[in-house]
C-alpha cells in the first residue's frame, strides 16, 4: 500500500525535472564530516533565529495587546497603566528625578541597602547553617526555634524594624538580611548533611583533624547547596530592602512607589520594576559567572530548567 | 584458628613488625533504630601478617566492613581488640589508607589535588606534596591528567586515582572494602593487576574484602571466610600461588588457582546459601 502510494510519483518526478535522480544518488552517497558539521551549523542557526521571532513576537503581543486595551478603553489606563506612560515616566524619572532626588540616587540606596542585606544574610547563613549542620546538639536545642521563626511571616518584622531603628538605612538592611538568612540557612545545613561520610572517613583516617575535615569535605560539599541558594536569596534581599522602603523610608526606589501609589500613578510603580528589574538580572548574571567559577568542577547540568 | 599466625604467608618482610594486624575476640555490637542490640561480628580473630594480602570473602551484611572499620580505629570494638603493630588500636591507626568501593574522591578537587591531599593532610609542605603526587600520577599512567575534574575520568581512571591517593603516603596498612567492586570485568582485570605491582613495590600488609572469589584468589596470600550474620572467621586458605602473580587474566587458567578456588567455594557456598535463607526469612 505504501509502496503503491509513494514509489510512482518519485518515479514520476524523476523523468519530468531530471533532478531527483541526483538527488538520489546524494543520498546514498556517504556524508563528508564537513557536510555534516555545515548542516548541524545551519539547523543550530535556524533554531536559534526560530527562538527569537517568538520571543519577539511574545513581547509584541503582549506589550501590544497592554497598550491596545487601554487605548481602546477596555482596561481603565487610570488604574493600570499603559506602556507609552511606562516609558515616559522613566524618561521622565531619569531626565528630571524624583522629588527625593534624582533616580541615581534612589537606586543607589536601594542597592546598597539589598547587598548589605544580602551579604549579612548568606554570610550569616552559611556559618549558622554549617554549624547546625556539623553538630547534632546544636542543631536539636535550636531546630524548634528555627522552625518557629521560619513560620513566622517575617516580611512583618519590616516594622519592628523601622520602629526601632527609624527610617535610615539599618532597618533595610536587617529586613533583607533575615530574609537572605533563611534562605541560605536551610541550604547550608542541608549541604553538610548530605555530606559524603566515605569522604569524612577517608580524610579521618589519612590523619585529620576536625578543622580539616571541614576545610577539606564538608565547607566545599555544602558550597554546592549554598550557591544554589544565592539565586533565590538575592531575590529576597531586594524585596526586602523593597518593602522595608515602603514601609517607611526618606529614600529608596521603595519609597517612590510607595508615592507614586498614593498619587494614584501606576505608570511610576511599573517604571520602578523595570529599574529593579534591570538591576536583578546584572545581579543574576553576576550570581551566575560566580557560579560557574566555584563550581567549575561540576559535571555539565543536563536539566533543561537551567538553560531558562 | 589461632594456628593463623604459624602459617605466615611467603612474604618479603620490608615493613617489619610496624605493618602487623592482630585481630583478637573482636566483637561489634550496634544499636538498632528500635533500640534493641545487633551483633555485626562475633569473636573474629584473625592475623596479617606484614606485608601480607589478606582477602575476607563472605556473604553480603556478614560484617566484612564491620572489621575493617575496628582496624582503621573509626569505630571502637565491643569486645576484643585489634592491635597493629603490636599497639592496640584506639582512635584512629596512623598509617593506613582506605580505599572504598565509591571513588570517595573529592569531585571539587582536581586529579592533582586529589592525589596530595595524604601528604597535606599529614603537614608535608604544598611543593614537595605536588612533586610526589605527580610522580605518583605518573606510577599510576595518569601523567597529563593533573588538572582534570574526577567527572571527566572513566570509571578505570577514577580508580587509578584513588589507588595513587591511598598510597602516596606509603601506608604500612591497606585497607580495600570491594574496592572494584562497581567496574566492568576488563577494566576490573586490569586494575587487579596494577593494584599488584604497585603493592609489589612497598609491600604494605593489605585487607581485602571482595564478593568476588576469583579476585581474591588471584591476588591474595590469605582468604578468610566469614560466616553469614553475625559474621565469624569460618576458615582460612592459604594461597600458595608464586609471587610475583603478574597477570591476573593468566592466573585464572592455572590448575592450581582452580583447585583453591573449588575449595574455598566449597567452604563459601554454605554461608551464602544460610544467608540468602536468612534475608528470606526477615522478607517473608
Amino acid at each position: 500500500m505504501t509502496g503503491a502510494l509513494s514509489s510512482p510519483p518519485r518515479t514520476d518526478i524523476t523523468g519530468q525535472l531530471g533532478y531527483a535522480a541526483g538527488d538520489q544518488r546524494n543520498f546514498f552517497r556517504p556524508e563528508s564530516e564537513a557536510e555534516l558539521q555545515a548542516k548541524g551549523r545551519r539547523a543550530r542557526r535556524r533554531h536559534t533565529t526560530m527562538v527569537w521571532v517568538g520571543r519577539v513576537a511574545l513581547a509584541v503581543v503582549v506589550l501590544g495587546g497592554w497598550q491596545l486595551f487601554t487605548e481602546l478603553g477596555w482596561v481603565d489606563r487610570f488604574f493600570f497603566g499603559q506602556p507609552s506612560g511606562v516609558w515616559d515616566s522613566l524618561v521622565h524619572l531619569f531626565t528630571v528625578g524624583t522629588a527625593f532626588g534624582s533616580i541615581w540616587a534612589n537606586l543607589w540606596v536601594t542597592v546598597q541597602e539589598a547587598l548589605l542585606g544580602f551579604a549579612v544574610g548568606t554570610l550569616a547563613g552559611m556559618v549558622i547553617g554549617i554549624l547546625l549542620g556539623s553538630n547534632r546538639y546544636l542543631a536539636e536545642v535550636c531546630g524548634p526555634y528555627i522552625k518557629i521563626i521560619n513560620a513566622i511571616p517575617r516580611i512583618v518584622l519590616g516594622s519592628i524594624f523601622i520602629v526601632a531603628f527609624g527610617l535610615g538605612m539599618p532597618a533595610k538592611v536587617l529586613l533583607a538580611a533575615v530574609l537572605v538568612f533563611f534562605a541560605v540557612f536551610f541550604n547550608a545545613f542541608q549541604g553538610v548533611r548530605e555530606v559524603d561520610q566515605n569522604l569524612v572517613s577517608n580524610v579521618r583516617v589519612l590523619g585529620a583533624s576536625p578543622m580539616q575535615v571541614a576545610w577539606h569535605v564538608t565547607i566545599p560539599s555544602a558550597m554546592t547547596w549554598i550557591i544554589a541558594s544565592l539565586h533565590t536569596a538575592f531575590g529576597f534581599a531586594i524585596i526586602g530592602a523593597l518593602v522595608a522602603e515602603v514601609l517607611g523610608a526618606q529614600q529608596g526606589i521603595g519609597l517612590i512607589i510607595s508615592q507614586a501609589q498614593g498619587s494614584f500613578d501606576p505608570n511610576t510603580v511599573f517604571a520602578c520594576m523595570v529599574i529593579i528589574a534591570v538591576f536583578t538580572l546584572v545581579a543574576e548574571y553576576l550570581i551566575s559567572m560566580l557560579e560557574r567559577q566555584v563550581l567549575k568542577w561540576r559535571p555539565p547540568v543536563r536539566s533543561e530548567a537551567s538553560s531558562i | 584458628m589461632g594456628d593463623t599466625r604459624a602459617t605466615a604467608g611467603p612474604v618479603a618482610d620490608t615493613t617489619g613488625e610496624a605493618a602487623r594486624i592482630d585481630i583478637v575476640g573482636l566483637t561489634k555490637r550496634f544499636l538498632t533504630p528500635k533500640g534493641q542490640t545487633f551483633t555485626a561480628i562475633r569473636d573474629v580473630t584473625l592475623t596479617v601478617e606484614p606485608g601480607q594480602f589478606c582477602a575476607i570473602v563472605g556473604p553480603t551484611g556478614c560484617g566484612k566492613s564491620t572489621t575493617l572499620a575496628q582496624v582503621s580505629g573509626l569505630e571502637k570494638p565491643s569486645a576484643g581488640s585489634v592491635s597493629v603493630g603490636g599497639r592496640i588500636v584506639e582512635g584512629i591507626t596512623q598509617g593506613v589508607s582506605y580505599m572504598f568501593q565509591a571513588d570517595s574522591l573529592f569531585p571539587w578537587k582536581t586529579v592533582l589535588s586529589n592525589v596530595m591531599v595524604g601528604p597535606v593532610l599529614t603537614g608535608t609542605p604544598k611543593k614537595e606534596a605536588t612533586v610526589l603526587a605527580l610522580d605518583w600520577l605518573r606510577r599510576v599512567g595518569l601523567a597529563g591528567f593533573e588538572d582534570r575534574y574526577p567527572h571527566q575520568l572513566s570509571g578505570g581512571m577514577r580508580k587509578r586515582v584513588a589507588m595513587a591517593a591511598a598510597l602516596i603516603n606509603r601506608p604500612r596498612i591497606l585497607l580495600m572494602d570491594e574496592p572494584f567492586g562497581a567496574l566492568d570485568v576488563q577494566t576490573k582485570a586490569i586494575m587487579q593487576t596494577e593494584l599488584l605491582q604497585l603493592w609489589e613495590e612497598s609491600r604494605p600488609s593489605v585487607l581485602f574484602i571482595t564478593h568476588d572469589l576469583d579476585e581474591a584468589v588471584a591476588l591474595s596470600d590469605r582468604v578468610v571466610i566469614m560466616t553469614s550474620s553475625p559474621g565469624t572467621v569460618k576458615d582460612v586458605f592459604d594461597i600458595d600461588l608464586p609471587r610475583p602473580r603478574g597477570d591476573v587474566q593468566q592466573i585464572r587458567h592455572e590448575g592450581r588457582f582452580l583447585e583453591l578456588q573449588g575449595q574455598i567455594w566449597e567452604s563459601l557456598r554454605e554461608e551464602v546459601d544460610r544467608a540468602y535463607a536468612q534475608t528470606a526469612a526477615v522478607a517473608a
